[in-house]
């Protein structure tokens, strides 16, 4: 399994709430309007800064979605940069220490 | 459809209000001539209270906070309601006059992640804005604050309210939002206030200044289009409801009555005796305004507008019945396209019928 060991955290400049087991994100820099599947919605709530991306994807993904770790290691990886590249989420090597609050209670 | 339509066609078919205006505050700096509230402090909601509303607003799945008032910055906690609002991650958007916005404030706001600030600006000219205003000094203020607000980088939208006192001021007004880089919304609603009194319903635009208006292209865009005669109404379009007040949307006041909106106070429940989850499932009034469908309105359903036209319920509701027409929007759908609305033929005035007469917290 090829994952580049990561910690994600969510940004503070957005907007988020889960709305029939879809997570609504906007950006509050540039009000770019987002909606994640269940499967990114737990990538979501998972980024804590402290758990690493690959262990999101070994502990949560792949046995709550049954999907091939490769697979899904990559397409976290996809997913990870896109939502960095809008500012949505921050990404380090490091453990992300302060991140932002816990994510939004479902509904 | 576009990600934002999707959320809302969603929120509709799941019950969810997406949207929710708050008023935190009655009180004001300003004593705008227009003005439909009563700006004495009846019992404010503390801090906690306000608090609370927002958790439960949070878990109902409200995304979209508009909080507003009276002016918002009245408030000593000001900063610590958007704060909590802010860490419930909702999109929060502020109404203010932005005369108490300097630049620490401006920053605050930045830093606190706010999508949007929309500021009340009435003319180019201080003589007449602050005669509106009733505050000397204010367009200068106000407009200090939306240059502190857009050097944070936040978006500011410039919210013009038009009527007969500063009636072709739009044009000065968005120059001033060009030179300033904001966003410009022009309304030339004007309501009667919320204790009864139609006083204000003199400062509307009267209806031949408003065909002017709307054939202004820097306004409504293609003038042909706009102002075109309304098609006739498909079956989509009488099964359709007015807006989404009740549906996605509701409104709070500042003693913690809910309304449909803040333009439709039909009170609906009051949330220091009740919970929001409760008032939103199973009011009786929410219930009854949710049922109404464009075939339901007695005399809208016959018009030719009723595809097209801007019919507020709430200002229907305020006319005596929400199922009624609201003889404003009459007056704006026949100004747009010279066709008389099925109101005007039926020669019903307005101001024959008695206002309903709404006191803030007194619902039960």
């Amino acid at each position: 399994m090829v994952i580049a060991e990561k910690y994600i955290a969510r940004s503070s400049a957005i907007a988020a709430r889960l709305i029939g087991g879809e997570m609504m994100i906007m950006s509050a820099v540039d009000s770019t309007f987002f909606t994640l599947n269940e499967v990114a919605t737990v990538i979501w709530q998972s980024a804590d800064g402290r758990t690493a991306l690959s262990d999101i994807v070994i502990g949560k993904i792949c046995p709550q979605f049954e999907v091939d770790p490769d697979q899904a290691g990559r397409d976290a990886e996809q997913f990870v940069n896109d939502l960095s590249q809008h500012g949505i989420l921050m990404v380090s090597e490091q453990p992300i220490l302060n991140s932002p609050a816990s994510p939004p209670e479902a509904q | 459809m576009s990600l934002l339509a999707e959320m809302n066609q969603k929120a509709l078919s799941l019950g969810i209000p997406i949207s929710v205006h708050l008023d935190i505050t009655y009180r004001c700096n300003e004593r705008c001539v227009h003005c439909y509230l009563d700006h004495d402090d009846h019992g404010e909601m503390t801090t906690a209270e306000i608090e609370d509303i927002l958790n439960q607003l949070s878990d109902a799945g409200v995304f979209f906070l508009t909080l507003s008032g009276g002016e918002v910055l009245m408030r000593r906690d000001f900063f610590e309601i958007v704060e909590h609002a802010r860490r419930l991650l909702f999109n929060v958007k502020l109404k203010t006059n932005g005369v108490m916005i300097r630049e620490p404030e401006a920053r605050r706001i930045r830093a606190l992640g706010v999508e949007q600030v929309q500021i009340s600006v009435y003319s180019h000219r201080q003589e007449v804005h602050d005669a509106i205003t009733k505050l000397p000094g204010s367009l200068k203020r106000t407009v200090e604050a939306i240059r502190f607000l857009k050097s944070q980088g936040l978006k500011v939208v410039i919210a013009n309210v038009l009527m007969a006192s500063n009636l072709f001021d739009n044009v000065g007004v968005m120059a001033l939002a060009k030179e300033l880089g904001v966003s410009y919304t022009l309304d030339p609603t004007i309501t009667p206030r919320m204790d009864g009194d139609t006083s204000t319903l003199a400062l509307r635009i009267p209806g031949a200044e408003l065909k002017q208006v709307f054939r202004s292209q820097e306004l409504v865009g293609t003038v042909e289009e706009f102002c075109a005669p309304p098609p006739p109404p498909g079956e989509d379009i009488m099964d359709g409801f007015p807006c989404s007040a009740g549906h996605t949307a509701c409104y709070i006041t500042p003693y913690g009555d809910v309304f449909p909106c803040v333009q439709f106070p039909l009170p609906s429940g009051n949330l220091r005796r009740q919970k929001f989850a409760e008032i939103w499932r199973n009011s009786p009034q929410l219930k009854e305004v949710r049922s109404i469908r464009a075939r339901d309105l007695p005399t809208c359903s016959t018009c030719a507008h009723v595809g097209t036209c801007t019919r507020c319920p709430g200002l229907a509701y305020m006319e005596g019945n929400m199922r009624g027409p609201s003889t404003a929007d009459c007056e704006k759908s026949f100004q747009r396209t010279g066709i008389p609305s099925a109101n005007m033929l039926r020669g019903r005035a307005s101001s024959a019928i008695p206002l309903i007469q709404i006191q803030a917290g007194s619902f039960s």
